[in-house]
């Protein structure tokens, strides 16, 4: 049977404010644990919660950046259960009417296609502490640093159909949210967190499967793994003739397979109801367009204008504009070389390796992008090839030298244009293989072709590089030939 | 509508509260008397009035984005039945 995947992602993003959402505690990470929770994130009685204005700006940027209808009048609800790390045994977060309605975002798929994603909410809330499981003989350990830290939840439709499409949605929202600076977006911190909704339906069926909830995974890379497990083990299943059931499943990277969390599922029952603390949240008149004012160039926005501005292909626009960071360095070697698209080849090919290698961010390339800028215009006046200029790109990454015109200074690295200096290297060249010299003459067409190669790899390698490639071609044919 | 005892345990059950057999037909007794209450309310013609999430005609006040807290852990600590190396120590909560 063909089987077809319906996905929903709820996405929970960290907002970078510098206290919480309720009070007036730090949010910073690492800290000494339960050091930077007072009383309102203690949950201590008498206390009450005063919303950071913050949040409240942040949260209807994006609502604005994704088109979304903004709740001109949200309120906050309680969401009650009972868990160690929430002190108050409810959650404060929103449910009838949250900050941000209904929305979407455009993905970019792998063959360069568009695909719009419907976002269904985006709600405020506040984060829970941390359990530590380890062993306080036999007890559980409480951080509550990270409890009432602020939240933007973000809910999509079940409008995602495969892994890889779920994977390109969690790194559209991950731009948008850092291109908006209102996430710092590490996953390793925690700082963005995704919940997966999976389920399957047999090809051409109406009705959704039955879906598994797979919880908390913090990676691109696991996103993707921990679906596809979960499709399969789905498929498996009911094939087998078994059925899914509604449940919340852990992804073990480790293992690399989902796991039941709960042995007795038990139906979740929240009984939210509005939070008598906090009054409803108005905006006032201006509010939302001021703050719409203030929204920079979005990556879909700049997506577009690099393929229209810099004729670049939706691809290449695609990943230049996929960080902010990686769409300043590509304009800013643009300023220097005036070539686009030689800019984003060495953005994407020898810049991103080398930062792959290396494990770093583009903020933190060792090669700067007026330094990028000022080798490609060497490469554009013909100071030196492609090839060397790759040589000269690792002297620049191991700080030779402060610019590409110093390294090709230093190491005598200047292309060979003159046509004197190239012609008596060939005639030596030449001499030394004066026996494949015969048998290239003696040779058919078909034959030459492959022969002339070997002629130039001589040339090349006589020159060290530095001759210019067109130069010793054009003439390595004319001397053969005559 | 009315409430069932199994309701009630259910109820119980997700609030965390112990109530023993005998307290149970009492409570359940005591919850749909409020809930004839509700009834009656819930008969008013209430057509065209926008819910209300407050009772209080006011809106949040907002706070600025200030660290305003500092640490006080050792205090609050003090009143915590188990601490240890700066944690809350609670009964193990998972297996």
């Amino acid at each position: 049977m063909q089987w077809e995947t319906v996905i929903g992602l709820e996405i929970h993003a960290q907002l970078a404010t510098r206290s919480k959402i309720f009070s007036g505690s730090a949010t910073a990470f690492g800290a000494e644990p339960n050091t930077q929770a007072s009383l309102i994130d203690l949950g201590m009685p008498g206390t009450l919660p005063v919303l950071n204005e913050e949040t409240v700006r942040m949260a209807v940027r994006f609502g604005l950046a994704i088109e979304a209808e903004i709740g001109h009048t949200n309120v906050f609800a309680r969401k009650n259960y009972f868990y160690p790390d929430l002190p108050k045994g409810y959650q404060t977060s929103q449910m009838d009417k949250p900050i941000v309605g209904k929305g979407h975002l455009d993905i970019t798929l792998e063959d360069g296609t568009l695909k719009r994603i419907g976002i269904t909410r985006a709600h405020l809330e506040e984060d829970a502490g941390k359990s530590l499981h380890e062993d306080f003989h036999g007890m559980t350990g409480i951080d509550l640093n990270r409890a009432g830290t602020p939240l933007l939840e973000i809910v999509s439709e079940p409008d995602i159909r495969s892994a890889k499409e779920a994977v390109a949605y969690v790194k559209a929202i991950h731009a948008l949210v850092r291109y908006l600076g209102i996430c710092d977006g590490n996953m390793a911190e925690g700082s963005l967190r995704c919940d997966c909704n999976v389920s399957v339906r047999p090809r051409g069926q109406e009705a959704f499967g039955t879906r598994a909830e797979i919880k908390n995974v913090n990676s691109f890379r696991f996103i993707e793994k921990a679906i596809n497990h979960e499709i399969q083990r789905q498929i498996e299943l009911i094939e087998d003739g078994g059925k899914v059931i509604q449940e919340t499943r852990l992804y073990d990277p480790n293992k690399d397979e989902t796991r039941s969390m709960r042995g007795k599922e038990e139906a979740n029952d929240y009984r939210y109801f509005p939070c008598p603390d906090l009054l409803p949240v108005v905006l006032e008149d201006g509010f939302v367009e001021r703050l719409r004012e203030t929204l920079p160039e979005l990556p879909n926005q700049k997506r577009e204008r690099f393929q229209s501005q810099y004729g670049l292909s939706a691809y290449d626009a695609s990943v230049l504009s996929a960080s902010r960071e990686m769409a300043e360095y590509f304009e800013a070697v643009f300023e220097v070389c005036g070539d686009a698209k030689l800019a984003a080849n060495w953005v994407m090919g020898e810049l991103s390796s080398l930062l792959n290698k290396e494990g770093l961010e583009i903020e933190r390339s060792p090669v700067s992008a007026e330094q990028l800028g000022g080798l490609i215009r060497r490469i554009q006046d013909n100071t030196i090839s492609g090839k060397i200029a790759k040589m000269v790109f690792e002297a620049l990454a191991a700080d030779e030298g402060a610019s590409a015109d110093a390294i090709i200074e230093r190491k005598g690295l200047k292309q060979v244009t003159d046509t004197g200096a190239i012609e008596s290297m060939l005639d030596e060249m030449l001499a030394a293989n004066a026996a494949q010299v015969e048998q290239y003459r003696a040779a058919d067409e078909a034959k030459r072709a492959k022969m002339f190669g070997f002629f130039v790899g001589q040339a090349m390698k006589a020159s060290k590089g530095k001759a210019n490639p067109g130069q010793v071609n054009e003439l390595l044919k004319k001397k053969l030939e005559g | 509508m009315a409430l069932e005892r199994s309701d009630v345990e259910k109820i119980a059950h997700l609030a965390r509260l112990g109530l023993d057999d005998a307290e149970i037909p009492r409570t359940t007794q005591t919850l749909n008397d409020i809930l004839g209450l509700i009834d009656r309310m819930q008969a008013v013609d209430t057509h065209g009035i926008e819910p209300l999430a407050h009772p209080l005609e006011a809106t949040q006040r907002l706070r600025p984005d200030e660290v305003t807290e500092t640490d006080h852990r050792d205090a609050y600590q003090a009143i915590a039945p188990a601490v240890e190396n700066g944690l809350y120590l609670v009964p193990k909560v998972i297996e």
